[in-house]
């Protein structure tokens, strides 16, 4: 009598197994689903970032190019999917972020140094520790203006430099700018790329680049991705794997400039559509 | 170090810093003094050539006198330390019972929302219109004068302090959680700094509040001492050079408060408005 007769039949849907991503991958993303008012941004979104590479991101407007970079650092919740570091959670994973509002990303109320020192002390680092790192960034990025100043004493390119410099100081795992040089003058942004490929040299640092400008994001990447319009996708994973460092000659050499036609093309075919 | 300028580049070149002016006397140091200078002599002739009785209102000289004997060691002096007092008791107990209860409303949206509305009336309805209810529960006394003042700066310091927490930077608190920050680090590593811009608009009408609310509640408030007791009193004696003098002071005290936190926020809050 209890027994419901003709009870729904419910499929059960296994969970799509996990394929991880080629030898060398950093960071894997797996089924990731983002909407935004009703509308899919991300659906079933899969994506492998190298590791010890520099990845551009690059796409049309309103594609979700920093919300890609935010929800992978954890600022934006994804609605699901799965994000692994070396196979890890983000929370076990060392992760540095550079804002491309500079003014909003350091906190005045504290010397520049302290900026800088802050996630070292987050993390439980003794004075001593913290002071022989502060001096090794300060070294390798040369720093010529003075850290003991607040943040709104510096010039605009001084206060992304020390952001970068907050950003690389716990050793991160995984580096993500969003449109770092986007608020600076040229003269500034070439000597941050400059700066910031040369800690890539010295450091190898996972880096996610997003930006607006082709020329730089070709400039600095090993992998440029492009993106479609939403729902976004994969549109191509572009290689370029010129030598480094790279120079302002490399800007003419033949290979960058097709990487960077070749990338336009693809952008232009996207947008396009 | 020192002819570093000759090779400057983009990446020495400080932020464009004010240049102090060297001195050279100039006379727009003046200018401050111009209108209160004018308001005096205006005044002065008022009375010299009785457009106004001097009974209702005296010479500039004399109230001045008035004024500066009463401060130096005379009654207004002592009136002036009674309501100074209880403004700065009314304030602090506002700040003791504000600050925190703003800033755990701000960072705590719903519990904000539930009591924005209670917030945002009593912020509306004038404090001296709740004089006769504080009469109602604490009596003529002096706590009720202090009771009173404390409420309408509190309602101040709290909307203002949620209000800053509220409104802190979105940025600021994502990059502070990106490099692994707790909530509690969150919190008092960037969201009490946020919302001290905020306190001290909040703080800086508080004090003026109190010293309003403080002033009326000892005119009318069976009050034996104050600046405001001051005034009815000297008023009702017809003794106007008294109740001129004690005005002044009033304003005297309300401006030197003003000044106080002003110089406060700008040394506490050094990064407003950069």
């Amino acid at each position: 009598m209890s027994r419901v007769l003709n009870s729904p039949v419910f499929a059960d849907v296994p969970r799509p197994r996990f394929v991880p991503g080629p030898l060398g991958t950093h960071i894997t993303i797996r089924g990731l689903k983002k909407y935004f008012a009703g509308w899919p941004l991300y659906e079933n979104f899969d994506l492998d970032i190298p590791k010890s590479k520099i990845v551009s991101i690059f796409g049309p407007n309103g594609c979700g190019k920093s919300t890609l970079i935010n929800m992978i650092a954890g600022l934006i919740p994804i609605d699901s999917g799965e994000i692994l570091f070396d196979g890890k959670s983000l929370k076990e994973t060392k992760i540095g972020y550079v804002f491309q509002n500079y003014r909003e990303a350091l906190f005045p109320w504290w010397r520049t140094i302290d900026n800088i020192a802050y996630p070292l002390k987050l993390m439980g680092k003794t004075k001593a520790e913290v002071d022989r790192r502060l001096e090794e960034l300060v070294d390798s990025f040369e720093v010529r203006f003075d850290l003991n100043r607040y943040p709104y004493e510096l010039s605009g390119g001084q206060q992304q430099t020390a952001s970068i410099m907050r950003a690389l100081a716990p050793q991160p795992e995984v580096l993500f700018l969003d449109e770092p040089f986007s608020a600076l003058d040229y003269e500034m942004t070439l000597f941050i790329r400059e700066k910031l490929q040369e800690v890539f040299m010295k450091t190898k640092t996972t880096m996610m680049l997003v930006s607006h400008d082709l020329e730089e994001a070709v400039y600095l990447a090993d992998q440029v991705l492009l993106l479609t319009k939403r729902p976004t996708s994969i549109a191509e994973m572009l290689y370029y794997d010129d030598p480094r460092p790279r120079t302002v000659a490399t800007l003419s050499e033949p290979s960058f400039v097709l990487a960077k036609r070749r990338s336009l093309e693809i952008f232009q075919r996207e947008v396009r559509k | 170090m020192a002819d570093h300028s000759s090779q400057t580049n983009a990446w020495q070149r400080a932020a464009p810093r004010e240049i102090k002016q060297s001195s050279m006397f100039s006379w727009s140091v003046l200018l401050p003094f111009t209108g209160p200078l004018f308001l005096v002599l205006v005044w002065d002739f008022a009375v010299r050539f009785g457009f106004i009785k001097a009974i209702l209102l005296p010479l500039p000289v004399d109230t001045l006198a008035t004024l500066v004997t009463g401060m130096a060691g005379g009654s207004l002096l002592f009136d002036f330390y009674v309501t100074l007092y209880r403004t700065l008791i009314a304030f602090g107990i506002a700040v003791l019972g504000g600050m925190p209860l703003g800033i755990l409303l701000g960072s705590n949206e719903k519990a904000y929302r539930s009591v924005e509305f209670l917030i945002d009336f009593f912020r509306s309805t004038p404090a001296s219109a709740l004089i006769p209810l504080f009469l109602l529960i604490f009596g003529t006394s002096d706590i009720n004068k202090i009771a009173i003042a404390a409420f309408g700066a509190w309602l101040l310091i709290v909307f203002n302090c949620a209000y800053g927490v509220i409104n802190a930077r979105k940025q600021r608190i994502a990059a502070a959680k990106v490099m692994g920050a707790t909530r509690w680090q969150i919190f008092k590593d960037v969201l009490i700094w946020e919302s001290l811009q905020a306190s001290f608009v909040g703080l800086r009408s508080a004090v003026s509040m109190a010293l309003v609310i403080v002033v009326v509640a000892e005119m009318f408030i069976g009050s034996e001492s104050g600046l405001g007791h001051k005034i009815i009193n000297a008023q009702q004696v017809m003794n106007t050079k008294m109740m001129y003098a004690a005005i002044m002071s009033a304003g005297i005290l309300g401006y030197l408060l003003n000044i106080l936190f002003l110089a406060l926020e700008r040394r506490i809050v050094h990064w407003s408005g950069r």
